[in-house]
């Protein structure tokens, strides 16, 4: 019974969202999202500062539940599943964090050993084989003893997701991956991940503001504003897009100036009258 | 009304603090127990290295401590004692107000200001850079990866650290024994021996227990509820020390009166 409402089979999405609402305290953050990541797809979740979209990834990875709605993830709502069923399927996703949080008393090896050897049985020198494979494929040969301070910024987001690897998930999320890096390396990491959607068809799910590395890497695109989903397509659909919201956010137009200027100036003069008086 | 108010509030705040620390305990208690039996083995070398870090690092600034407190003791009893003529029982009296009262306390002050504060700030600064979250993302439980190992290492050392802190005490009051009451080393170590009884020893040790489990909780507490930024790893330390030392106190005002009435019979 709990198959034949679940949308995820009827296509080929990997997560479905069904209107998803969160609230922080009284505020409610998301305002009941709906949209299908397909298998194999690489989704950007585009938006600007407090959008949602940081809030949307934290609860699609189980770091916050939502107050109602469904997230089917592998066959499950998520939103109603058990610490035990949701630890199940957190070891088949890796999630890249933003500041790459890496633990600071560990080294890197140490880092991207951390799951494997929590979750796994596997003999010390396996793991120190996939350890290896695993920092080959980020570019990080031969750093597996080094200190995560020891590292740039572009490291660690490459050790990050070294780590987010270890498992080979099939669900790769992404928190801002280009976010603090100078461009040239920024442009290493976008790299990096259409590496990894080009070597394992995996289905990675990025949220970003940067326009530049979600057009390079995305598939298809959400723009989230004040928790709603205002417009879902692919790269062209969204480039010819004339909806206004997503013009603005493609066009780099600020948001217009709330205050007519007659209010501006009457402020200000208010505020210089009032020592006078 | 206003004041009755905020009374209420106030009980119900601390209520509820106790209550999260009792919660953290309990789930803490859960992965060492329990969660073995069930497949998730115990991660002893994070203890360990958590006991070396706690433990043996803190031996030579509280050996310094308590030899000083000791010392101290026996100047102050000998202050009132000479007046009777009795200085030989200063021996006894440092033994016994070391072992039962000052050697369990003066460690947790101690171990507060070293471990209790280090923990706070340890867990702060993962919640910050959100190193908890990646735990979770991870599917490892933080209670059980970073909590678990640091209670046990704090129940374990403590009573350690506390038995280590009697004896260099009982030196630092030797010290005055010998320069000043004719007592010889031999004598004065004789002397507090006889005077002390095991249930003084124990006494102290259960409640060098009972403070590393709250120093542990507070600690560990304090820092899994802190809020964003760096400056939020400041005063969760912080409130971490002044809470550790409150609760340490108010244990220790417990447990000495549960021992006092029990003695009574």
């Amino acid at each position: 019974m709990e198959q034949s409402n679940n949308p995820a089979l009827e296509s080929q999405a990997m997560i479905s969202l069904r209107n998803l609402r969160v609230s922080y305290g009284e505020r409610e953050i998301l305002h009941g999202i709906n949209f299908d990541v397909m298998r194999g797809e690489t989704l950007v979740i585009l938006g600007g500062s407090g959008s949602g979209k940081s809030t949307l990834l934290r609860t699609l990875v189980g770091l916050e539940k939502p107050n109602s709605g469904e997230i089917w993830l592998k066959g499950k709502n998520i939103a109603a599943i058990s610490d035990a069923e949701m630890d199940e399927i957190r070891k088949k996703i890796g999630m890249s964090f933003q500041g790459g949080a890496l633990f600071g008393s560990m080294t890197v090896g140490e880092n991207v050993a951390l799951p494997l050897r929590e979750h796994t049985k596997l003999e010390d020198s396996t793991i120190e084989i996939i350890l290896r494979l695993k920092l080959d494929q980020v570019g990080l040969s031969g750093f597996e003893n080094y200190m995560p301070s020891q590292l740039s910024g572009g490291m660690k987001k490459r050790a990050a997701v070294a780590r987010a690897l270890a498992m080979d998930p099939e669900i790769l999320f992404f928190d801002e991956p280009s976010a603090g890096l100078d461009p040239i390396i920024a442009a290493g990491v976008d790299e990096l991940i259409l590496d990894l959607k080009k070597a394992f068809r995996m289905t990675i799910i990025v949220v970003t503001h940067e326009l530049a590395s979600a057009f390079l890497i995305a598939d298809r695109m959400v723009l989230i504003d004040k928790g709603n989903v205002v417009a879902l397509g692919s790269t062209e659909e969204m480039r010819s897009s004339a909806q206004p919201r997503v013009r603005q956010f493609l066009d780099r137009i600020a948001e217009p100036e709330v205050s007519q200027e007659l209010d501006y100036l009457q402020m200000l003069t208010e505020d210089n009258r009032r020592p006078s008086r | 009304m206003e004041l009755t108010t905020q009374i209420g509030g106030t009980v119900t705040d601390g209520l509820a603090y106790l209550g999260a620390l009792a919660s953290l305990g309990g789930r803490a208690a859960y992965y060492t127990f329990v969660a073995p039996f069930q497949g998730k083995p115990l991660r002893l070398e994070r203890a360990i290295s958590q006991a070396m870090q706690t433990g043996v690092r803190a031996l030579p600034i509280l050996s310094l401590i308590t030899f000083f407190i000791g010392l101290i003791l026996a100047l102050q009893s000998a202050y009132e004692l000479r007046k009777f003529g009795a200085l030989n029982y200063v021996a006894s009296a440092v033994a016994i107000s070391m072992t039962r009262e000052l050697g369990p306390l003066i460690t947790a002050i101690v171990v507060i200001g070293r471990s209790g504060s280090a923990f706070a700030a340890e867990i702060a600064t993962m919640k910050v850079t959100e190193e908890i979250d990646a735990l979770e993302t991870m599917a490892i439980n933080p209670i059980r990866f970073l909590v678990t190992p640091k209670f046990l290492a704090m129940i374990v050392m403590l009573p350690c650290l506390t038995i280590w802190a009697n004896s260099m005490g009982i030196l630092g009051g030797a010290l005055f024994g010998v320069a000043q009451a004719d007592f010889t080393w031999t004598r004065y170590i004789r002397a507090s021996l006889d005077a002390l009884f095991l249930r003084d020893i124990v006494s102290g040790l259960i409640k060098s227990i009972m403070f590393g489990i709250t120093i542990t909780a507070v600690g560990c507490h304090e820092g899994l509820s802190t809020g964003a930024g760096a400056e939020q790893v400041g005063r969760s330390t912080t409130r971490a020390v002044v809470v550790s030392i409150f609760l340490v106190i108010l244990v220790d005002l417990v447990f000495t009166a549960l021992f006092f009435f029990m003695s009574e019979r």
